[in-house]
This record gives C-alpha cells, sequence and structure tokens, in this order.
C-alpha cells in the first residue's frame, strides 16, 4: 500500500497555494504510507536558471565541498538535499561532476522546473524539514511509501526521476521490473537503486527519449511493463497517470476548470478548492490520461 | 432525525451511536454529516434504522449491514456493502471496486457507475446498478441477482455458479462459463420486482440474461484449459 497525491493546475492564481495543497493531501495519506514522502514540485517555467537537486547522508561533509567544486551554481541546502541553480549552458558538465566526484551525493532530479524532496519518516514531517507547504509551481505530485519491494531508504522513496524534468511514482509492485532494468542498462538508463518503480520511471523516460510524448509513452507501458501499478507522472508541462488492466490499486481524479487533481482515495481532495462542484471519477483500467500544457 | 457531524466527533463514536440500537426493532432515522471519505463508515449496523450520509465515503461504507436503509448521498470507495445480510444501501454516485463483494441478502442499489469487481462472490444479495460496470463483475457469484442498466466490462460472470445477471447494454466479454440465457417469464418477473424496489424505471423485457453454462462445477479433465 502506498499514497499518492497530484494536482496540475490550469488557473495560475492557484500557484501560490500549490504547496500548501499538496501538503495537506500528503499528510492525509499517511496511513497509507508511514514509511517515507516525498514530492516534486514544478515551478512557473520562463528563462530562468537549471535546477539540480541532490540528497547527501552527509551534509555538512558535502554541501560545501560541492558549492567550493561548483562556482558557477548557487546551492541552497535545506536538510540533507540541496538545489543548485546555474545557467542551462553548465547543466550537462555540472552532472557530470557530481556524478563522477561526489560519490556519496546523489542527484534527486535536475530540469528547468522541477525540484524534488523525499526522506524517510512520517509525511508531516517531511514536508515540514523541506517547507512544502510555501512552495509554489504549476503542477506537482507526491507520494507516500509502504514498503513492499525494496528497503526504506531516502532513494528508496518516490518520487523517481530518471530524466530531465521527468518523474513518477507508484503504488503497487512490478513483476518484470529485473528484465526491464536489464534491457535498460543496454540503452544506456543508470539506475540509483533496486526499485521497481525506478525502472518504470527510467522506462518513460526511454520512451520519451525515443520520441514518444507522455501519452504514448504511457501506452508503451501499458504493453511492456507487468504487475500492479497506479502511475503519475510528471514531465516540464505535463501530468499524467496509468492503472494496470487489474487495476487493484485505488485511484480517484478530480478536474475543475481550475485543476485537476489525483488521489489514491477521496479523502486526500475533500479540501482542494470548489470539490463539491469537481467533476469526480474514478480512472478507467489501462487507459491513459494525461494534460498538457502549451509549453 | 439524529445529526451526526464528523466534523465534530470521531468515526468511532458515531458507528458506536448507530451500532447502539443493534437488535432492537429501532426506526430511528440519522444524518451523517462531513463524511469526507472516511472509512468504514456505519458499518456492523443490525437494526431497521435509517441512515443518510451526507457526502461521499471512502472504502467499505455499510458494510456487513443487516436489515438498516443506509443511503450514501456521493461516491463510495472501495468494498461498499460489503458482505451485506439484508437491508438496503443506495449509493447515490459512484461505486469504486468490489461493490456487493461477498452479499448474502438484501438490495444494493447504485445511481452512477460501479467499478471493477461489482458482486464478486456474491452470495444472495441482489445489486442494481443504473450506470456501467467495471471488469470481472459477479466474478463466482454463487446466488443473488446483479441488474446493470449500462453495460458490463470484461468477463463478465467469470466461474459464475447459480447468480442471475441482468445487463441492458453490451457486455464487453464473458468471463468463463457464463453464458448468455433465455429470458422466461419468471425472469422477468423477477427483474420487474426488482428494479421497482430499486426505484428504477426500466422494461425488463430490454435486458438480456447471462448465467451459469454449469461446466465447471465439478472438475473434468476434458475442461482443464477452461481453468
Amino acid at each position: 500500500m502506498c499514497g499518492i497525491v497530484g494536482v496540475f493546475l490550469k488557473d495560475s492564481a492557484l500557484e501560490p497555494d500549490l504547496g500548501a495543497m499538496l501538503t495537506a493531501m500528503l499528510v492525509t495519506m499517511t496511513d497509507r504510507g508511514p514509511d517515507s514522502a516525498g514530492i516534486a514540485i514544478y515551478g512557473r517555467e520562463g528563462s530562468g536558471p537549471y535546477r539540480i537537486t541532490v540528497q547527501s547522508p552527509d551534509p555538512a561533509q558535502d554541501f560545501p565541498a560541492l558549492a567550493a567544486r561548483l562556482p558557477d551554481a548557487a546551492l541552497v541546502g535545506t536538510a540533507s538535499h540541496a538545489v543548485l541553480t546555474l545557467d542551462p549552458d553548465r547543466a550537462d558538465d555540472t552532472l557530470a561532476v557530481i556524478r563522477a566526484e561526489f560519490l556519496t551525493v546523489r542527484v534527486m532530479s535536475h530540469g528547468a522546473r522541477i525540484t524534488i524532496f523525499k526522506e524517510t519518516g512520517l509525511p508531516r514531517a517531511v514536508a515540514d524539514t523541506f517547507g512544502i507547504a510555501g512552495m509554489a509551481g504549476t503542477h506537482g505530485i507526491g507520494h507516500t511509501r509502504m514498503a513492499t519491494e525494496s528497503a526504506v531508504t531516502t532513494l528508496g522513496a518516490h518520487p523517481f526521476s530518471t530524466g530531465r524534468d521527468q518523474c513518477l511514482v507508484h503504488n503497487g509492485s512490478l513483476s518484470n521490473h529485473n528484465d526491464w532494468r536489464r534491457r535498460l542498462r543496454h540503452y544506456g538508463m543508470t539506475f540509483e537503486t533496486d526499485n521497481d518503480s525506478e525502472v518504470a520511471a527510467a522506462y518513460l523516460t526511454h520512451r520519451m527519449q525515443g520520441g514518444d510524448n507522455l501519452g504514448a509513452a504511457l501506452e508503451a507501458g501499458l504493453r511492456d511493463l507487468d504487475g500492479f501499478y497506479t502511475f503519475v507522472v510528471g514531465t516540464e508541462n505535463g501530468f499524467g497517470v496509468l492503472r494496470d488492466p487489474i487495476a487493484c490499486k485505488p485511484a480517484v481524479m478530480a478536474e475543475t476548470d481550475r485543476y485537476v487533481a489525483f488521489g489514491s482515495e477521496y479523502r486526500a481532495l475533500v479540501d482542494l478548492p470548489g470539490i463539491d462542484a469537481a467533476r469526480v471519477w474514478e480512472p478507467e483500467p489501462a487507459k491513459v490520461y494525461f494534460w498538457e500544457r502549451a509549453a | 432525525m439524529t445529526a451526526l457531524d464528523l466534523a465534530h466527533s470521531d468515526l468511532r463514536a458515531v458507528n458506536a451511536q448507530l451500532q447502539s440500537l443493534n437488535g432492537t426493532q429501532s426506526n430511528a432515522e440519522f444524518d451523517v454529516l462531513n463524511p469526507r471519505g472516511s472509512h468504514a463508515l456505519a458499518v456492523g449496523l443490525d437494526a431497521p434504522i435509517a441512515v443518510r450520509i451526507n457526502g461521499s465515503t471512502g472504502y467499505y461504507c455499510a458494510g456487513m449491514n443487516q436489515h438498516a436503509t443506509v443511503r450514501v448521498a456521493g461516491s463510495a470507495g472501495p468494498g461498499v456493502a460489503e458482505n451485506m445480510m439484508s437491508g438496503m444501501v443506495v449509493v447515490e454516485g459512484d461505486a469504486s471496486q468490489y461493490a456487493g463483494a461477498t452479499g448474502h441478502g438484501g438490495l444494493l442499489v447504485v445511481r452512477g457507475n460501479a467499478a471493477s469487481r461489482c458482486g464478486i462472490s456474491m452470495k444472495g444479495i441482489d445489486i442494481v446498478v443504473q450506470g456501467n460496470i467495471g471488469h470481472m463483475s459477479a466474478f463466482m457469484g454463487q446466488k443473488g441477482n446483479l441488474v446493470v442498466l449500462g453495460c458490463a466490462g470484461d468477463a463478465l460472470g467469470d466461474s459464475l455458479y447459480e447468480a442471475r445477471l441482468f445487463v441492458r447494454g453490451s457486455v464487453a466479454s464473458l468471463g468463463t462459463d457464463c453464458v448468455e440465457k433465455e429470458m422466461r417469464p419468471e425472469h422477468l418477473e423477477t427483474l420487474a420486482a426488482l428494479l421497482g424496489r430499486a426505484g428504477v424505471e426500466a422494461d425488463p423485457a430490454s435486458f438480456r440474461r447471462y448465467g451459469s453454462a454449469r461446466t465447471l462445477y465439478h472438475f473434468d479433465i476434458d475442461n482443464a484449459q477452461a481453468y
């Protein structure tokens, strides 16, 4: 069991409230996943800097060293995570330096808009540690984890990001993830964990690198990924939902002219603005749902 | 009418108050406010009371119901009216997966759609769904009637025993050992009575009936590939 929440805003007036909306939803889903929690939040687009979110088990040691090694990047650390902002032209070099020289530092996400914070512990504590409630953005996805397939660690928490501005959260368990991890490695994908959900994220990244849009990548996933899943996926401009054909894992969606929202249960949605008048439905099994905003 | 507001009292207290009449012949009426998707609301009732829930509920609403009438003025999460013995449960909106699962008796009415596995392993419950139902509905249904005014998803009535299935719309596919059967006068009569009890206007003759081909009751090596 795990809990998933997600919001994709259509009305920009709600953007300052996104972090608060997601935090409340995430905390409501605590009893579905008290092991760990995480959130991916997409800031407003623009010609701004590139963002790299990193995590370290020893931030006191690693983050000052990282700041000294990368003078072009501005580093803001919060507990075990730090966000580096830098010129987009420096992104590839910077990622290469972090991965080659800082072996205890893990890249949580990178992109023009995405930031990921995730940690073991109760969702309320995780959200408070990183100040999620104060964050603004256009869309975001959160996850509360009750681990079944791999260890309770920061890296095993969701969301998983395996490509620029992409992330995935998962409720369920995949049965052919080892096979797909092996295949995706042949295509050059790298993995941080033994987690099945990371494979699903990498699979979608691989498909999108090959030219699929989010909807097409999810359609392909329906054919290739075997097991139980409800996925919620974010891209720079998009938000997608997919349930496996058996659809044991719960899912409720709500849509108004101001937002699209996802919750593992209706409880997660009850405080959203205008929920009483929203269209609320259970997403169909094996049907791809995705929303994209014009870039 | 007694109002029970979940904004001010906790779920256990509300359920305990409803259950305090169990074993009596009370016809008391209750209005439950602010359910906010709560789990296991109005479960284990055993008295002819009437409970109206003003909003949507989470998992297992009105489970194990006996004699009571529970109305959900909203949608219901997974397992609504699971293992119902008698009484009536009405969901004004949609019902999530396995609505009415394993029910022994009583009537479940869903005014909207019911998701997958509706009436799975039903053992005597009657279920009327005004919208559509999802895949694997009435799987291993043993007794009772499932009436669907809309369409049914894949594998309807898989491994069916003696539950009777009536569908007005299309059926995506029939499950193993489920076949269409002749609609005889006694079935039209049963259906008319059920539609009447559910407060639904529909012509019984517009439905098709499905039931068990009874080839899987006992293991037969010639049927091995069908299991």
